[in-house]
């Protein structure tokens, strides 16, 4: 595989100690390579929450091995200092609600992550302008959240995840509030923007008519993922 | 960068108008409640001001003639005027009460003032309709806060009075409008009986054997007379002559004359810090309550918003907003309630302060330190909800 994109070694993750211990994550281990999109599934409590949280740089893992592009980002204790940059910068994250910004117009819910980071607000705007255009929602960019349908949220949301240009897109059960057709067209989204980006997308679903697109699929059980190659039916 | 506040208020700018609004009508309670202060302040310098005078003389230690009651021979001034560096004495009485005008019922304060002429102490400094009083009795000059107007008959006790003249600002220090009468009529006023008491009290001097003694017919006639005369004054204004010290003739007035002598900084610290004392500690405990309940007003508001927002500032944290950023997004809001509550506020002070019957000063000062107070009781209140936002875990926005 790839040395860029996202890897995983090892990864362990333990909430409390001693007796009460909870060992949510075992042994994790992923790699993902730029341009893939992989699904992550598994039961409730397997610790697919917990993967995407520590994979998010949302909470630490207690041991094991994170590597973001070219840079690692955790080692067994060791972390990048600015995870909050990290987040904004590295990472795209698509929820299962699109949690679109309700006081931001669309083109500044997407502009919003790059002026975050610095960037001037036309610049930043432009950036925005370009990647709505590639979702075909370009047309709402001075629309609220409130104003756009259930699928144009969700372009939005994904082009908001896109726009710092991350290495890495983690997708928490993006297509389950919609129907077959509108979940077939967000993962053929995700998949499209994966080959433009060159970004690793890791798509976490229960959503069975998805689960046959993924070329790759990761289970997780236990706090300990196994890989399994996917049907890959649609996308080639 | 965008300004993530503003375009949050611009979203929702009916519940920040209308929240704005009833915080401005608080703020406007806070800053007439001020001005009340300072109307009553303000009444008592020019209670002072319009007197014309450079000494209050009083009865031996008493706070006369405004926050104690006073009484001095009325021929005191007669010696006061033989001291030298004194320019004038005049006498002068005050009594507040209800003065009538057909059913119209007027608290008053019933000034009495020496024969003499426009300009000299107790009398008005000015008019704004009619004239002076010009004869002995029974003419009255009324301020015109009063309601009286020129050619009314006014009844103070038994007496009827026509309204002269017409003056303004001349008010008591509890804000009362003051009705000038002649000296005479005053005094009499202030112990005039009714026709019963003084039978009652003529009954019981002929019956005390000490007046009404058989070899003296002419004693009982002479007490009886002294009782129903008054031969005292509430206080006697004084003018300095150029070049004294008023200090230095109050302290010989004192030590001489058997009588106290107020200097101008002295009557004003009698009627500001003690005379309206009581009522500028209770504005003040007002002033104290209304600012907490403002505060808690903005930090419930705030508070709300922000909890209405749990879910967006979870997503702000997870894709890299800085903490001071959503700070400061949280403390503009505040600021902002609190802008457009002071503006409601001085709006509606402004225009309601004519309203009050009493004087209501609104001075720059009181406005200026209104808007740096809602300020910081702004920031204060969006204490709370900053920690709450700062203690949101951006794990929130991923569901699990």
């Amino acid at each position: 595989m790839s040395s860029k994109g996202i890897r995983i070694e090892g990864l362990k993750k333990r909430y409390g100690g001693g007796d009460t211990a909870v060992h949510a994550l075992k042994d994790v281990a992923m790699d993902v390579a730029p341009g893939e999109v992989v699904g992550l599934i598994g039961p409730s409590g397997s610790g697919k929450s917990t993967l995407l949280k520590c994979l998010g740089a949302v909470i630490d893992p207690t041991a094991g091995r994170m590597t973001l592009g070219d840079e690692v980002i955790y080692d067994d204790g060791w972390k990048v200092r600015d995870l909050r940059a990290l987040r904004r910068d590295r990472i795209g994250f698509v929820f299962q609600a699109p949690y679109l910004i309700p006081f931001l117009d669309v083109i500044d819910n997407v502009a919003l992550l790059p002026m975050l980071a610095g960037v001037p607000n036309a610049e930043a705007r432009e950036q925005a302008l370009e990647l709505l255009t590639a979702l075909d929602v370009h047309h709402r960019a001075r629309a609220m959240p409130s104003q756009l349908s259930g699928g144009e949220q969700q372009r939005v949301a994904i082009a908001r995840g896109l726009v710092n240009r991350p290495p890495v897109i983690l997708a928490d059960e993006p297509t389950a509030p919609l129907d077959s057709e509108r979940a077939m067209a967000v993962i053929r989204i995700l998949n499209d923007m994966a080959r433009k980006f060159e970004t690793a997308v890791i798509v976490v679903t229960h959503d069975e008519k998805i689960i046959p697109t993924f070329k790759r699929i990761y289970h997780i059980r236990d706090g300990v993922t196994h890989e399994e190659a996917g049907e890959g039916r649609g996308f080639d | 960068m965008i300004s993530l506040a503003g375009r949050d208020i611009l979203h929702a700018w009916g519940k920040f108008v209308f929240t704005g609004i009833g915080l401005g009508l608080l703020i406007g309670v806070t800053l007439t409640m001020a001005g009340v202060y300072r109307g009553m302040v303000d009444d008592g310098r020019a209670l002072l001001d319009n007197s014309g005078a450079d000494l209050w003389v009083v009865q031996k230690d008493t706070l006369g003639p405004y926050a104690e009651s006073s009484s001095v021979n009325d021929d005191a001034y007669r010696t006061l005027l033989a001291m030298p560096g004194i320019a004038q004495a005049v006498n002068v009485t005050y009594l507040t009460m209800q003065v009538r005008r057909g059913d119209l019922d007027v608290r008053a304060m019933v000034v009495g003032i020496a024969p003499g002429r426009p300009g000299i102490p107790g009398w008005p400094p000015y008019l704004v309709a009619g004239r002076q009083i010009t004869r002995g009795h029974y003419e009255a000059v009324a301020d015109i806060a009063s309601g009286f107007r020129l050619g009314d008959r006014v009844a103070i006790r038994r007496n009827h009075y026509v309204v002269v003249g017409l003056t303004r600002r001349m008010v008591s220090s509890s804000g009362d409008p003051m009705v000038f009468i002649p000296l005479k009529d005053a005094q009499e006023a202030q112990f005039l009986k009714d026709n019963d008491a003084i039978w009652q009290s003529r009954r019981r001097t002929g019956a005390n054997p000490a007046f009404n003694r058989p070899g003296v017919p002419d004693l009982l006639d002479a007490v009886i007379a002294s009782q129903s005369t008054n031969a005292f004054v509430n206080a006697v204004l004084v003018t300095l002559e150029p070049g004294h010290a008023p200090e230095e003739i109050a302290r010989s007035v004192g030590r001489w004359k058997r009588l106290t002598a107020y200097t101008r900084p002295q009557m004003e610290e009698i009627l500001v810090g003690k005379l309206i004392a009581t009522s500028a500690r209770q504005i003040g405990m007002f002033l104290v309550i209304l600012a907490v309940v403002s505060a808690a007003i903005v930090a419930f508001i705030i508070y709300t918003l922000t909890m209405d927002k749990i879910r967006e500032i979870a997503v702000l944290k997870l894709i890299g907003t800085r903490n001071r950023t959503i700070a400061a997004m949280i403390m503009q809001q505040a600021l902002a309630l609190g802008l457009i509550g002071f503006v409601v506020g001085k709006i509606t002070a402004t225009f309601a302060a004519p309203l009050f019957p009493k004087y209501v000063l609104l001075v720059p000062f009181d406005s200026i330190a209104g808007f740096f107070a809602v300020l910081a009781i702004c920031v204060l209140a969006s204490v709370v909800a900053i920690r709450m936002a700062l203690r949101i875990d951006p794990a929130e926005a991923i569901g699990g």
